[in-house]
């Protein structure tokens, strides 16, 4: 094999810290190189035709390059081969950048190091073959999970690009945290008028099927023909004949259900329709308060419901859905405010959150959009708006900034005045961040115009004195502590990652941070993609984002699944485990080792062996370093492959 | 079961002075309650406030000192009313976990600690170890129609990671004792607020300030005593109460107990043995709110 090695300088990034020329000088030593040189940018344009040229000029029929991590550029370098006419996989990439000069400040060290590298990729490329994918059919079909607002963008994206499209949401209508909202910032314009209407598209749309009040509990396949078991949760109510009129809910007398739309402010019937721009507009018994659950008394609503759409005996029923790709917005839920007890949150029914205000100050939330203390119903005159709660607190275990709550509590202290024209607002606040189109502009309102009194610092301690709460904080810019009576009290919690979103990642085969949020592809350059073939992502699943934020990833996401579905066919990836039948001894070790179930036994005149399913095989090797014979060789990652790799770095 | 309480048991320097009513009503109630308290013996300070202001290992040494102590007695466990000694033998206790401090520490002390004594407070083994209902079982003279409001101090339960009892912002286990007590329990805001410490020493007007407002608060409540658990924060309240109504221009008259007097009176003891004379501000209002039904 005629090898060609090219070491990049990445600008001052490498050769800041490794002597490039050193690097390509000692290149050429090493058995099958045939040419050596140190290049400005290899990814760059001229840096990919000066490989292409050389690979002509030099006959050569391997190529490593020694820069970036492959994370970043190996996809590049291959197709470099390919338009050069060599098989992707004749090439090999030494790491000297986030391996070597971004981590060490020793010149002489790193050349050595990077040497070494180099040595190790151009030993194994020596031991590369050839391979080639294969082509397969794919499923055009795409399963959404999660139905607020990114969801619903990507599944209306999605079935206008033409897709069939299948959409997932856990609770019994689909529009989110979106929903639960009076007024969107920074144009205060209402929340549910402009969702409203694309959840009626979600309903209407020929291409969407919705499966509300459904969970994911399997996801099987791979990119292009998953198997996903979707759970569809018992509501007792026959959906099929429930037309949402509502009556069951006024006659239901069980009237102490638990009301998570509405923050649990107040309660509802045990029967129950969430909100009335509810999609599907179908009602749900809640079994832990339903009389006749309980006690086999009542039976009311099986009585009024003009459809006879009750069903006391409902069970879950596990559905299967076959999609090409999913796509998650599983969103995000709130931190557990009542870990500051010093808030009083959960102790003071005047302590509230900003998603409980947000329904309080809704027209159809439980107190009709009139701003009532819970504790007495009358009307506060002092509103104190507490910032940060739960985010940039790292003795929480929350050190990241949510990012939207300076913007929701601008926006509700200037809806607190337009409701209450003679209260007073009084923002406790860390910093304001609010980069964002008008976002900033929209916070200077809150205090200029609406008077809001913005006050730099943190509070200490909230506690009832009377009828009132006392609000005990710091003002950093006047260096004074100060106090300030209130008659509401509102934290202005923040976000974390979707309960549940964990499980569901755990599921889908996708790696999720230190919170719970889901990891994209690349921070940068993937933003909606993951590291699981096929699976996306859209929305606050993947951190913190405001509506515009997920509505913009809701799109991409789907943009990304209908050029996927664009394609014929897809291509597999020949990176995957053979068997040599003639070394398996049958003792089926890999195959209980197999994360992915990839591996089945088959009969070889009569003998017991050991296949690969090609489709579902993820390359992961664990299969070959079990394999107590060396039968189940990983391609591209072959033992000879590796302990070239070896043998070249250990020459003393 | 209660029967087979046996702790070591460390008074403290305020325990043998400020707060002897304290040292002798907890003593007298944990002999009503079958808890058997052996003092440790030869005893040192615990290195208090002035330690830990000046020098870690000094401080550390000194609590450490009467941790080995308890390490000769072949016990594990020691006990001590006040939360101030506390703070200080557990700061300790975690620290000699670590091999340099200990090192350090052990250089300054005769025989050295080795480890594996845990201290508690009181008050934690009366709620967890003997339990609320043995104590209810024992009240012959229920505390009705007393109106009580408990007030722990800044530091019986904080820091959290140190002190491991209790909510560190809503703690209730003085609340509940006095529940179990039969009196009635008003929830109070400030229970956990800084009374101003050793302040009264160097800036009288801090703790005017601080105690002013806790005072406050309790009148504001209507109850007929606050309950506490400090040394400390008992002296600001009950010895300063007038040097407080002239600074702040106020007519306060609360009685301010430690809580194990309270227990004490429940338990059925006379007030001699639970030193009710050594209270500044005059308990017998409170006292004789007790059994009055007129709520």
């Amino acid at each position: 094999m005629k090898i060609g090695v090219f070491v990049c300088h990445c600008g001052t990034n490498i050769e800041g810290t490794v002597d490039t020329a050193a690097v390509a000088a000692a290149a050429r030593e090493f058995p099958g190189v045939v040419f050596a040189t140190d290049t400005m940018y290899a990814c760059s344009e001229p840096g990919q035709d000066g490989i292409i040229e050389a690979i002509k000029e030099h006959n050569l029929d391997g190529v490593v390059v020694a820069s970036c991590t492959p994370r970043m550029h190996e996809p590049t370098f291959r197709k470099t081969l390919e338009r050069a006419g060599l098989n992707r996989y004749l090439f090999e990439m030494a790491n000297i950048r986030e391996h070597v000069s971004w981590i060490g400040k020793d010149r002489e060290a790193n050349t050595n190091k990077s040497v070494d590298l180099v040595r190790m990729a151009a030993a194994k490329l020596l031991n590369n073959k050839p391979l080639f994918s294969k082509s397969f059919d794919m499923n055009k079909k795409v399963m959404i999970v999660g139905g607020g607002v990114a969801g619903i963008q990507a599944a209306l994206d999605c079935a206008d690009g033409g897709l069939q499209v299948v959409l997932v949401e856990k609770t019994s209508s689909i529009g989110g945290k979106m929903a639960k909202l009076d007024k969107t910032f920074p144009t205060v314009d209402c929340s549910s008028c402009v969702l409203g209407p694309r959840m009626v598209d979600v309903a209407q749309h020929p291409n969407i099927t919705l499966h509300a009040y459904s969970e994911i509990e399997e996801v099987n396949g791979y990119v292009g023909n998953f198997e996903v078991k979707i759970k569809k949760k018992a509501s007792y109510v026959n959906w099929d004949l429930c037309t949402g009129c509502g009556i069951c809910m006024e006659k239901c007398p069980s009237k102490k259900a638990a009301d998570p739309f509405n923050e649990e402010l107040g309660k509802t019937t045990a029967i129950n329709i969430p909100f009335p721009q509810a999609i599907p507009k179908k009602a749900v018994i809640d079994p832990d308060f339903c009389m006749k659950m309980i006690k086999d008394k009542c039976g009311v609503c099986a009585k009024v419901c003009p459809s006879e759409a009750i069903d006391y005996t409902q069970k879950d029923e596990i559905i299967t859905e076959e999609v090409g790709a999913v796509v998650a917005a599983t969103g995000f839920d709130l931190f557990d405010w009542t870990v500051y007890g010093e808030y009083g949150g959960g102790k003071y029914p005047d302590v509230i959150t900003s998603l409980q205000y947000e329904r309080m100050l809704s027209a159809s939330g439980p107190s009709e959009g009139h701003i009532k203390r819970p504790s007495d119903g009358k009307e506060p005159k002092n509103v104190v708006f507490i910032q940060c709660v739960g985010s940039r607190d790292k003795s929480v275990g929350r050190p990241y900034c949510s990012g939207f709550c300076c913007m929701y509590t601008a926006k509700q202290s200037i809806l607190t005045k337009d409701h209450i024209p003679d209260s007073q607002s009084y923002v406790f606040y860390m910093d304001i961040r609010a980069p964002g189109k008008m976002y900033d502009e929209f916070t200077r309102r809150a205090m200029e115009e609406y008077g809001a009194r913005y006050i730099r610092g943190r509070v200490s301690m909230v506690y009832p004195k009377g009828d009132k709460l006392i609000v005990r904080g710091a003002d950093t810019l006047m260096g004074d502590q100060v106090e300030v009576d209130a008659d509401l009290v509102v934290l202005a919690v923040g976000a974390e990652a979707s309960i549940g979103a964990t499980d569901l990642a755990k599921k889908l085969r996708i790696s999720y941070d230190a919170y719970g949020f889901f990891m994209e592809g690349h921070p940068k350059l993937k933003p909606v993609e993951t590291n699981t073939a096929g699976v996306f992502l859209a929305g606050a699943c993947q951190g913190p984002k405001d509506i515009p934020a997920s509505v913009a990833q809701g799109s991409a996401a789907a943009a990304k699944v209908l050029s996927m579905f664009a394609k014929d066919q897809l291509e597999s990836d020949p990176q995957i485990s053979v068997v040599d039948i003639k070394r398996c001894i049958g003792c089926g070790k890999c195959i209980s080792t197999c994360p992915f179930g990839a591996i089945k036994e088959i009969d070889f005149r009569g003998q017991p062996k050991a296949e690969v399913i090609e489709t579902i095989c993820q390359g992961c090797g664990i299969c070959t370093s079990t394999c107590p014979q060396g039968a189940v060789q990983l391609q591209h990652f072959t033992d000879n492959q590796i302990l070239a790799e070896v043998n070249a770095i250990c020459r003393f | 079961m209660s029967d087979s309480l046996k702790f070591a048991y460390y008074p403290g320097c305020s325990g043998t002075g400020t707060s002897m009513e304290y040292d002798m009503s907890t003593r007298a109630v944990c002999r009503e309650l079958g808890i058997t308290l052996t003092d440790i013996p030869d005893w040192s300070c615990c290195g208090s406030t002035p330690a830990h202001t000046v020098d870690h290992t000094l401080s550390c040494a000194l609590s450490a000192r009467n941790l080995q102590l308890v390490e000769n007695m072949k016990m594990d466990t020691a006990i001590t009313p006040c939360p101030s000694c506390l703070t200080n033998l557990k700061t300790a206790e975690r620290r000699m976990k670590d091999d340099d401090m200990r090192d350090k520490a052990n250089k300054l002390l005769d025989n050295p600690y080795k480890g594996g004594v845990t201290t508690k407070s009181v008050l934690q083994i009366l709620v967890e170890d003997l339990g609320l209902d043995a104590l209810k079982n024992k009240t012959v003279r229920p505390l009705k129609g007393l109106k009580v409001a408990a007030y722990y101090g800044c530091i019986m339960n904080r820091p959290p990671e140190v002190m491991n009892f209790d909510d560190p912002e809503h703690p209730m286990a003085m609340d509940n004792i006095m529940t179990a007590l039969g009196a009635t329990v008003l929830p109070f805001p400030l229970k956990v607020e800084c009374c101003g410490a050793s302040f009264g020493i160097p800036r009288k007007d801090v703790v005017m300030n601080l105690s002013g407002k806790l005072l406050d608060a309790a009148d504001d409540l209507g109850v007929d005593a606050l309950v506490t658990a400090c040394p400390l924060c008992q002296m600001n309240l009950d010895l300063r109460q007038s040097q407080i109504n002239s600074a702040t221009d106020a007519k306060h008259n609360i009685p301010i107990f430690y809580y194990t007097q309270l227990m004490g009176l429940a338990l059925g003891m006379n007030e001699k043995e639970l030193g009710m004379n050594k209270l500044c501000v005059s308990p017998r209002k409170a006292i004789n709110a007790i059994g009055s039904e007129n709520k």
